[in-house]
């Protein structure tokens, strides 16, 4: 089996491998399977939509994970123009993890920063897993500043296991770096729109998730801890990561179904990684759109509604 | 039941039963540090610190402000907010049954308790965190009641001062715990905007999510000796980079080796340190003007200078 499927996915695949057979013995010529190829393609679109349409929160979270799952640079390379690359936090270093710039989204000029995953060993070592170190924070709050001072919406792309647990990332305040990232959002005067594009893992996520509109993308999840995380505390065996994950109600379906999300971004069958450039496409849709929705919006009203959105954050009751 | 119960005399199971109704619970403790055995009510006196070893033992959020504010005007607030099970959440056990074990557990109703009221005579607004209800996890209802706590500071002009002791946000309420991070985050921004000064004071254990919002944005951050305090706890970092960490990672006195905080602050003088700070913020009791503050050197002066160092508090 391909790697390209996931352990849910292995009837679509060999149904896959099945037609790919069939497609050579007819090329050679000697036989005509055009019948039976395109009778195979059409139950193998039945069973995909078929298997797409009641995924568990489990499984979301592996097409959310997924090794070919486009991330933050493949998206900016087809949705922003002349996308000019800004590094450092110039305190400490560069952190890979996170990256961030300045480009142009149909007619806007914008800020961009986002959690950068890894393809290749190489690549995943260098972007530490998208797992930002505090300099990354750090770095994004240094950009964010500048946007608000010249007047650019922010936009964020959200894709991280979680900030990096590590014992310099300690040193050097993880903790104050992702809180002062935190105040720096809820105070900054222009548009923020944050899109989860993959994991939206807990504070490390937040860090650069506080917002004026959240999208999420259709096979993404966003939660206060990761899955594996929850079930080695809670049910003290990370065994448990596929209950812990439907308990915590992170996939975008269940996020918007409490009012969490703003808007969701549809996915080709299959999830974003059988095309990019269709998954791209709908996601600058919904950032243009987001964006004309603020360009009438003065300061001093976008960080009174920015604060009344994170006020109305909780469920509670009132009694005695 | 084992076969050494079952063959003994039933007078004699009585008779141990009294026995042990004899010590009512809490009249001795054992310092978790240092083991040496310890009057309650002492202990009580001393604020949970180990008088043997200066152990700072963890203490209730209700003990905490009580013993914060002057006697008799403490004020509670946001005290009708309360938890619901939104999610239906259940592992191994419903949330609703761990709630229920928590209020037993902490005799109170959540994880946070906010309240006004004053020291030394000048009004201040506060919140502690009760480690005991679920380890002190944020969900909606603490960062609801942060938040009523910091609009009372908001409204009267006073200085709101924290005591954090959680594991971080709450997993049972998922998404909306997190999303408190903001929530508390984006009310304290208001404070600093109106001028009024937001003390955090971090005890053990200040973890994840709530470290990495409200308790690491004060404006003077002061700690309390060997708390831990951190984002990722000691034990998935161990996991992570493969090696048992050094002694002392993560306590007070690392985040003041690294910068992270002002100062560490012994239990019984953190009021005092607070209102002197206040003070020189521009925050004195009402009636008092800032003369009235000392501003001449008292003879031989008032902190403990040595070869031209001052010692840090916890060692006055």
């Amino acid at each position: 089996m391909s790697l390209d499927y996931l352990e849910f996915e292995k009837p679509i695949a060999e149904l896959q491998e099945k037609i790919a057979e069939l497609r050579r013995i007819s090329s050679t010529g000697e036989l005509n399977l055009d019948y039976e190829i395109s009778r195979l393609c059409a139950k193998n679109l039945r069973l995909t939509k078929e298997i797409f349409a009641k995924l568990d929160a489990w499984q979301i979270t592996q097409i959310a994970r997924h090794p070919l799952r486009p991330y933050t640079l493949d998206y900016i390379k087809r949705i922003v123009v002349d996308f000019q690359e800004l590094h450092g936090d110039r305190m400490y270093s560069d952190d890979g993890a996170i990256v961030a710039g300045l480009g142009w989204i149909g007619d806007h000029r914008v800020a961009i920063v986002g959690h950068q995953k890894g393809r290749d060993t190489k690549q995943r070592t260098r972007r530490n897993f998208g797992m930002a170190r505090p300099e990354g924070y750090r770095k994004a709050q240094r950009i964010m500043r500048l946007a608000e001072r010249f007047g650019l919406p922010v936009v964020t792309f959200i894709d991280t296991p979680g900030a990096y647990p590590g014992v310099g990332a300690e040193e050097r305040g993880q903790s104050q770096a992702i809180a002062q990232s935190i105040e720096v959002m809820a105070t900054l005067k222009t548009p923020i729109i944050s899109v989860v594009i993959g994991e939206g893992g807990s504070g490390g996520a937040l860090a650069i998730g506080v917002c004026d509109k959240l999208l999420m993308l259709k096979y993404s999840t966003y939660a206060v801890i990761s899955p594996e995380g929850c079930a080695s505390i809670l049910w003290r065996s990370a065994d448990k990561a596929a209950e812990a994950a439907e308990a915590m109600r992170i996939t975008t379906w269940e996020l918007s179904k409490f009012g969490l999300v703003d808007k969701v971004i549809a996915e080709p069958l299959g999830g974003a990684h059988r095309d990019y450039d269709e998954t791209a496409g709908s996601v600058k849709d919904k950032i243009v759109e987001a964006l004309r929705e603020f360009e009438n919006v003065d300061n001093e009203q976008l960080l009174e509604n920015r604060y009344a959105r994170l006020m109305s954050f909780g469920k509670f009751e009132l009694k005695e | 039941m084992n076969w050494f119960d079952k063959i003994l005399p039933p007078k004699i199971k009585t008779v141990s039963k009294i026995g042990r109704k004899g010590v009512p619970e809490g009249l001795w403790n054992k310092c978790t540090a240092c083991q040496a055995v310890l009057y309650g009510v002492e202990l009580k006196h001393s604020l949970q610190v180990c008088p043997k070893c200066n152990n700072h033992m963890r203490m209730g959020a209700k003990e905490r402000l009580e013993s914060f504010f002057d006697q008799g005007s403490i004020q509670w607030l946001a005290e009708n907010v309360n938890t619901v099970d939104i999610f239906k959440f259940k592992d191994k056990k419903k949330y609703k049954d761990r709630l229920q074990e928590a209020r037993k557990a902490s005799k109170l109703s959540e994880a946070l308790l906010g309240a006004t009221g004053q020291i030394n005579g000048l009004s201040v607004s506060a919140v502690a965190f009760e480690f005991k209800f679920m380890g002190g996890s944020m969900g909606s209802v603490v960062g609801e009641r942060f938040v009523q706590t910091a609009n009372h500071s908001l409204e009267n002009h006073q200085p709101l001062i924290s005591f954090t002791a959680s594991g971080g946000a709450r997993m049972q309420e998922a998404l909306f715990s997190l999303m408190q991070m903001s929530k508390t985050t984006a009310v304290i921004s208001k404070l600093r905007q109106q001028g009024i000064p937001y003390i955090s004071v971090l005890t053990d254990p200040t973890m994840g999510g709530v470290s990495a919002s409200l308790a690491m944005l004060g404006d003077i951050i002061i700690a309390e000796p060997g708390a831990l305090v951190g984002f990722a706890g000691p034990r998935v970092i161990e996991q992570t980079v493969r090696e048992t960490l050094p002694d002392g990672f993560q306590r007070a006195e690392f985040l003041l080796e690294y910068g992270a905080i002002d100062m560490i602050v012994d239990r019984p003088k953190i009021k005092q340190e607070i209102y002197l700070l206040l003070g020189k913020l521009g925050f004195s009791p009402q009636g008092h003007s800032n003369s009235e503050l000392p501003t001449a050197l008292p003879p031989g002066n008032d902190r403990d200078w040595v070869e031209g160092e001052l010692l840090p508090a916890s060692d006055r």
